[in-house]
């Protein structure tokens, strides 16, 4: 019983929601749903409410930024797990780059709160409808988003750094 | 009569040059830390802490965690940008005269830690009286650099706060200059 649960998880989605359920895949085992962002809320709250999946629980929310994918670059990954059935499984989201804005689960997932607001730090990802959209861990004059690939990791402002100590330049080639 | 007195009232005259031996010695003795503790150089503070070390043999049998009564802020362990000005308001918090260990690569300069998050050194927020490396340092070293605050305790002016150096050195640290009246 049990065991169909992930096989049948995206035909079931795709029959219901049709179009706005683009495709699955599987990848080390963990099952990947494909959306539009448009309907993340509804699809979050259908699987929380089905009564075969019971999803009651979000593990994860984040964020991924892909800059050489036109129009999906950023990647917003819901880690799903549902305690009774014992499955697991992610949903993702693909938002461009010139307008990354999704809807809060907030009110489906309350854990979302610190979540959002930890993908807004360091992607820049709008949540619509969230309580408290503000910086969570960096500082809060911080005027860039560091996750994002366009920004060094690094410090910029350190002179007494010798790159060649670092393998960061061709000098250690 | 007249210039006797003023030799002992303006000049390092030989009573006020004892006195400054007598309050260093007293002073450089009875240090009372505020550890400022953040990572794995906090653990080995501990052990400094712990009887094997046992920093109280240098009067600092009580650390304060209020920085209005402490002397030395010993700061161990990385501080991320965040933390930064909390860092600077503790040592605005404390009580002239007060010294700055900086125990460790991160505290020190960032460290390993050469990322956006992190500051690279607490210098660039608040002065830094003896740095101890390591990554992080070994009790011994930092019971070493306890004892060179020591001897900076012992052997500057009793009136450090009055000296013109050290106030241009807050002042390049934007600290507030507003409890420090000359000849108060």
């Amino acid at each position: 019983m049990t065991s169909n649960l992930i096989p049948d998880l995206f035909h079931i989605l795709k029959s219901h929601f049709g179009d706005a359920v683009i495709q699955s895949h599987l990848s080390t085992d963990l099952l990947n749903i494909e959306i539009q962002p448009e309907s993340v809320k509804e699809i979050l709250l259908f699987l929380k409410k089905h009564p075969d999946y019971d999803v009651n629980f979000l593990t994860l929310l984040g964020a991924v930024h892909y800059p050489e994918q036109e129009n999906r670059n950023f990647a917003i990954v819901y880690h799903l797990h549902s305690w009774s059935k014992n499955i697991r499984f992610r949903i993702k989201a693909f938002l461009p780059e010139t307008n990354p804005t999704i809807d809060s689960v907030v009110t489906i997932y309350p854990c979302a709160n610190w979540m959002e607001r930890e993908t807004y730090d360091f992607y820049g990802i709008h949540f619509n409808d969230h309580p408290n959209l503000k910086r969570i861990l960096n500082e809060d004059d911080m005027d860039y988003f560091p996750m994002r690939k366009e920004y060094a990791l690094e410090d910029q402002s350190r002179e007494d750094k010798d790159d060649r100590y670092f393998g960061r330049t061709q000098h250690n080639r | 009569m007249g210039e006797i007195n003023e030799k002992v009232i303006n000049g390092e005259g030989y009573q006020l040059t004892t006195l400054d031996k007598a309050v260093g010695l007293a002073r450089s003795n009875s240090l009372w830390p505020l550890p400022f503790a953040t990572s794995c150089c906090g653990i080995e503070f501990m052990a400094t802490m712990g009887s094997n070390y046992d920093l109280s043999r240098f009067g600092m049998e009580r650390m304060s965690f209020s920085p209005r009564q402490a002397d030395l802020l010993i700061v161990a362990g990385t501080i991320s940008k965040k933390l930064g000005p909390i860092l600077r308001q503790v040592y605005e918090q404390m009580a002239e005269p007060k010294w700055v260990l900086s125990v460790g690569a991160c505290a020190s300069s960032g460290g390993i830690f050469d990322t956006y998050s992190v500051l690279q050194g607490i210098d660039r927020v608040i002065p830094v009286d003896v740095y101890v490396p390591g990554c992080p340092p070994r009790p011994e070293q930092i019971i070493d650099g306890i004892m060179n605050i020591q001897k900076l305790v012992q052997n500057e002016s009793i009136r450090r706060r009055h000296e013109p150096h050290y106030q241009e050195l807050l002042k390049k640290y934007n600290i507030s200059l507003n409890d420090i009246q000359p000849n108060s």
